[in-house]
């Protein structure tokens, strides 16, 4: 067998964005011993791209606001399907979270009274997004790493060595989960990106902090990192994957010149006054406000337009919608022949605000359109459209803790389903992984000492996971040589063109077809060239995990036969009661003739549980009626109200 | 709009490596980064490429086009002509791993020496009070993307081995400064700038600032406050009395 180098550690966190160094930080200071395993440089994880802000109630700006009312957008948001106590988590924690970032050194934008300034984003009823400009994601990631940092240095003072308590494997890639005879997780198996070396961790904690799964997208916000390996990882563990259906397009991103296509263009854009136009000019999104919404938009633009303004007494601009119904109502547009000459809508800041207030507030859009598109943002409309940006899907967890279905596995951040229900509200991304990241590191950290005895690894699973990891190298005679990159391609095709934000039954069954031949032909994938930091192994290892992941998201769609937030179905336009009471897991089939390569994937679908009644009487029992059935809502409390 | 550009990378790895000529399709729009990907895809699937974010964000893809330090997925084609050679190096300061990645732990070496945060004893959370006017000036070196460019073009280190045990670079300097201008930290960073961090080996020639790819000023608004600092404390005179007499007495 091929040597592998061995370390042991008390947690093992996969993913180095902001969930894993939080679910870290937390790990450490409960005094395990804590490693970091991730595909990139320490600091450049996809959390970088994060921009508008970090939702928190704070009440910096707007005093009327609450978690109450956080978790009512946030729920109203996903579209009563989250996980209403993750939610409740969520919006109870965010501020102490975010105020725990300043006493690493966080440094956001402030009030004029010095607190932390805060920002309007869609389906937010107050300003709540604590922000720097639109560099926010940057902020929290290099908060996060410098603490990990003064971690270090407190280790090495105290110890000698920098890396006694806390290290990150940097560039290393996890390619499978260790379990122990009981099914508990005992460690991971990967390699080192830049030599190719293999890499066994012994660890009876694992927490899956990967991200998302864009990069099965062909136009997409994410970055090569997101290629759904936590979600894969979980489902051969024997974890389950809830909501997988669920896909976020957000509503902005760039559509020319055609190799930036999909990069993102924050929310903030219109959070500080931006609007959306057609090509006629005209502010469609007043055209756009669905039933359930109806009452709490502006009607006319004079109104949105002193909304900003005057929030007491003015709704808000339709333009700031959830992101699902907005990125609807462009594809409509752009369908229905009003959109822009490169198949976008406009998003106009120019004509709203002086060009030296857009630079201050948007100075990385600024700088993103001049270098990228050749576009002044202070003279003319941006051009935008939907784009792959964010899975609400994930894997199933246990809200106070973050433990999956596999004991010892974690899971938090956008790998972890639940949270956003079928929509995930802008600035809910940046305050979930805090508060779940901390709660995965609390969670694991407790698992650990509570263990009596320190599961052990089996040894022909570390062999089996070296052999599947080297097979690119090692083709079978008679294979047809497959190109990683093409296969890729041909993936993402698929995805995008077949399970896209409007999704029919013809089109979920010929993606799952497509999806079946690409399984068939990454078994014959070959490599050239060594082992050493060798990009087409590495896409070639990648595959396998976006392969599982397509399956789990174009079957889950396949199934849920009605519309909701990011799932879509042009056959089955409606929002269904009966469906808001259903969850769709996927689980991987298993069985004798299972394939190793990509294990096939089944979802079936499980009830959710009914919301807590203290929780339920913070909505009026009439818009509580247009989502639940009847019957459901026979436990609402008498003389409640929001 | 499409048409055949002709590159040089450099292919090679620790024990040595050569420029290889390309050619290879450009289209209207693209940046460096989207040529070197259909090469991988196309002519040289094993070409190591670090990169990420490919919207300037992470700082990922630091290498030298034409011999000055850019990110290739911030450096459109349009900036060449079409029949221009376009040669892409690895970053010359760090050692290479292989083609356009190089070994870049120096940088997280260096981050590990510069003393963290120090928030006021006794200020709880949610109780911080700063202006923005004040945060402002941190706020602008909180902008470094970590691409590690400035470290790779200054001349200290640059060709000067020798220089990087005791030289933390415009990078780290900053991180320096930026601490010493938080409104709220209580460390003391001046005296370590100049005698463990190496600030009085920079001679402000700005080569930082030129190549910063976020457009911070890091010479005049880091650098060369802090060098005022330094002398504010080592060569105010009266200072210097007041620390002579006082290690006398000690």
């Amino acid at each position: 067998m091929a040597e592998t180098e061995l370390h042991e550690y008390d947690v093992l966190v996969i993913g180095a964005g902001g969930a894993g160094l939080r679910a870290a930080i937390e790990a450490r200071e409960r005094g395990l011993r804590t490693a970091i395993v991730c595909k990139s440089l320490f600091g450049k994880a996809h959390t970088v791209m994060a921009e508008g802000g970090c939702a928190a109630s704070m009440g910096n700006v707007n005093e009327n606001d609450s978690w109450q009312v956080h978790f009512r957008d946030t729920m109203r948001g996903g579209k009563f399907v989250n996980n209403w106590r993750m939610a409740e988590l969520h919006a109870k924690e965010a501020p102490d979270r975010v105020w725990e970032l300043e006493t690493y050194g966080a440094l956001f934008d402030r009030t004029p009274d010095g607190r932390i300034s805060q920002r309007n984003f869609g389906g937010h009823t107050y300003p709540r997004l604590a922000h720097v400009g639109d560099r926010t994601g940057l902020e929290l990631i290099r908060t996060m790493q410098q603490r990990i940092v003064a971690l270090q240095q407190a280790d090495h003072a105290e110890l000698g060595d920098y890396e006694a308590r806390l290290r990150v494997f940097a560039e290393c890639t996890v390619t499978e989960l260790l379990t122990d005879d009981d099914g508990a997780v005992a460690g991971a198996f990967g390699y080192w990106r830049e030599s190719g070396r293999l890499v066994r961790f012994d660890a009876p904690a694992v927490v899956l902090a990967t991200g998302g799964i864009g990069k099965s997208y062909q136009v997409t916000s994410n970055s090569w990192e997101y290629t759904g390996d936590g979600h894969a990882l979980a489902l051969r563990a024997g974890a389950t994957l809830i909501d997988m259906e669920f896909v976020q397009f957000h509503p902005t991103g760039m559509v020319w010149p055609p190799s930036v296509k999909g990069i993102l263009v924050t929310e903030g854009v219109r959070g500080d006054g931006g609007v959306l136009k057609n090509a006629d000019g005209d502010r469609f999104m007043f055209g756009y406000v669905p039933d359930v919404f109806k009452g709490q938009y502006a009607d006319t633009e004079d109104e949105a337009d002193r909304w900003y303004l005057d929030q007491e007494n003015n709704r808000r601009t339709p333009d700031l919608l959830p992101r699902d119904e907005v990125a609807r109502a462009i594809n409509t547009e752009v369908k229905e022949g009003r959109g822009s000459p490169h198949g976008g809508v406009y998003l106009d800041i120019a004509s709203r605000m002086p060009a030296e207030e857009i630079k201050r507030r948007l100075p990385s859009m600024y700088h993103q359109f001049k270098e990228l598109a050749d576009v002044d943002i202070t003279a003319e409309a941006m051009e935008v459209g939907p784009t792959c940006h964010y899975v609400m899907g994930g894997i199933e967890v246990d809200p106070d803790t973050g433990q999956s279905r596999v004991p010892g596995l974690f899971a938090a951040g956008e790998c972890a389903g639940g949270m956003h229900g079928s929509n995930r509200l802008g600035g809910n991304s940046l305050s979930d992984l805090l508060v779940f990241g901390r709660r995965a590191g609390l969670g694991a950290a407790s698992y650990v000492e509570g263990l009596e005895r320190r599961p052990v690894v089996r040894d022909q699973d570390v062999e089996a996971a070296a052999r599947m990891t080297l097979a690119p190298f090692d083709p079978h005679p008679g294979g047809t040589g497959e190109n990683p990159y093409t296969l890729h391609a041909e993936l993402q095709k698929a995805m995008n063109d077949l399970v896209g934000i409007i999704r029919t039954e013809a089109e979920m069954t010929e993606a799952l077809e497509r999806l079946d031949a690409l399984r068939t032909r990454v078994r014959d994938v070959v490599v050239e060239g060594n082992r050493q930091y060798n990009p087409g192994w590495h896409l070639a290892l990648d595959l396998r995990n976006m392969l599982m992941v397509g399956e789990a998201v174009a079957s889950s769609a396949l199934l849920r036969t009605e519309s909701r937030g990011g799932h879509t179905r042009e056959d089955h336009p409606g929002l269904d009661p009966e469906w808001r009471r259903r969850m769709l897991v996927t689980r991987c089939a298993g069985g004798p003739d299972d394939d190793p390569v990509v294990p096939r994937v089944v979802v079936e679908p499980a009830g959710r549980e009914p919301m807590r009644q203290d929780l339920l009487a913070l909505f009026d029992l009439a818009e509580l009626e247009k989502y639940h059935t009847a019957a459901e809502l026979t436990a609402y409390p008498e003389g409640a109200s929001a | 709009m499409s048409y055949a550009g002709r590159f040089r990378v450099w292919r090679g790895d620790d024990a040595g490596g050569e420029l290889v000529d390309f050619e290879v399709e450009v289209n209207e729009g693209e940046v460096v980064l989207d040529v070197l990907h259909r090469l991988q895809a196309t002519q040289t699937p094993d070409l190591a490429i670090r990169w990420n974010c490919k919207a300037g964000k992470c700082g990922s893809c630091s290498a030298e086009i034409n011999g000055r330090p850019r990110l290739l997925c911030m450096t459109r084609m349009s900036v060449f002509e079409p029949g221009e050679v376009v040669t892409v190096t690895p970053m010359r300061t760090f050692p290479v791993i292989r083609d356009l990645v190089t070994d870049v732990s120096y940088n997280y070496a260096k981050a590990r020496e510069v003393t963290p945060f120090t928030p006021p004893p006794g200020l709880a959370p949610g109780e911080y009070r700063m202006s923005q006017a004040d945060v402002g000036r941190s706020q602008e070196f909180r902008k470094c993307i970590e691409c590690f460019l400035c470290q790779d073009t200054c001349h200290v280190v640059r060709d000067h081995e020798e220089n990087k045990d005791a030289f933390a670079g415009p990078r780290f300097l900053m991180r320096v400064a930026e601490l010493e201008m938080h409104p709220l930290d209580v460390a003391d960073r001046v005296t370590a700038a100049q005698e463990q961090h190496g600030l009085g080996r920079c001679n402000i020639t700005k080569c930082c600032t030129d190549v910063c790819p976020e457009g911070i000023k890091i010479t005049d608004n880091a650098l060369i406050p802090m060098k005022e600092r330094v002398a504010d404390r080592r060569y105010d005179p009266l200072v210097w009395l007041g620390r002579t007499i006082t290690r006398r007495r000690g």
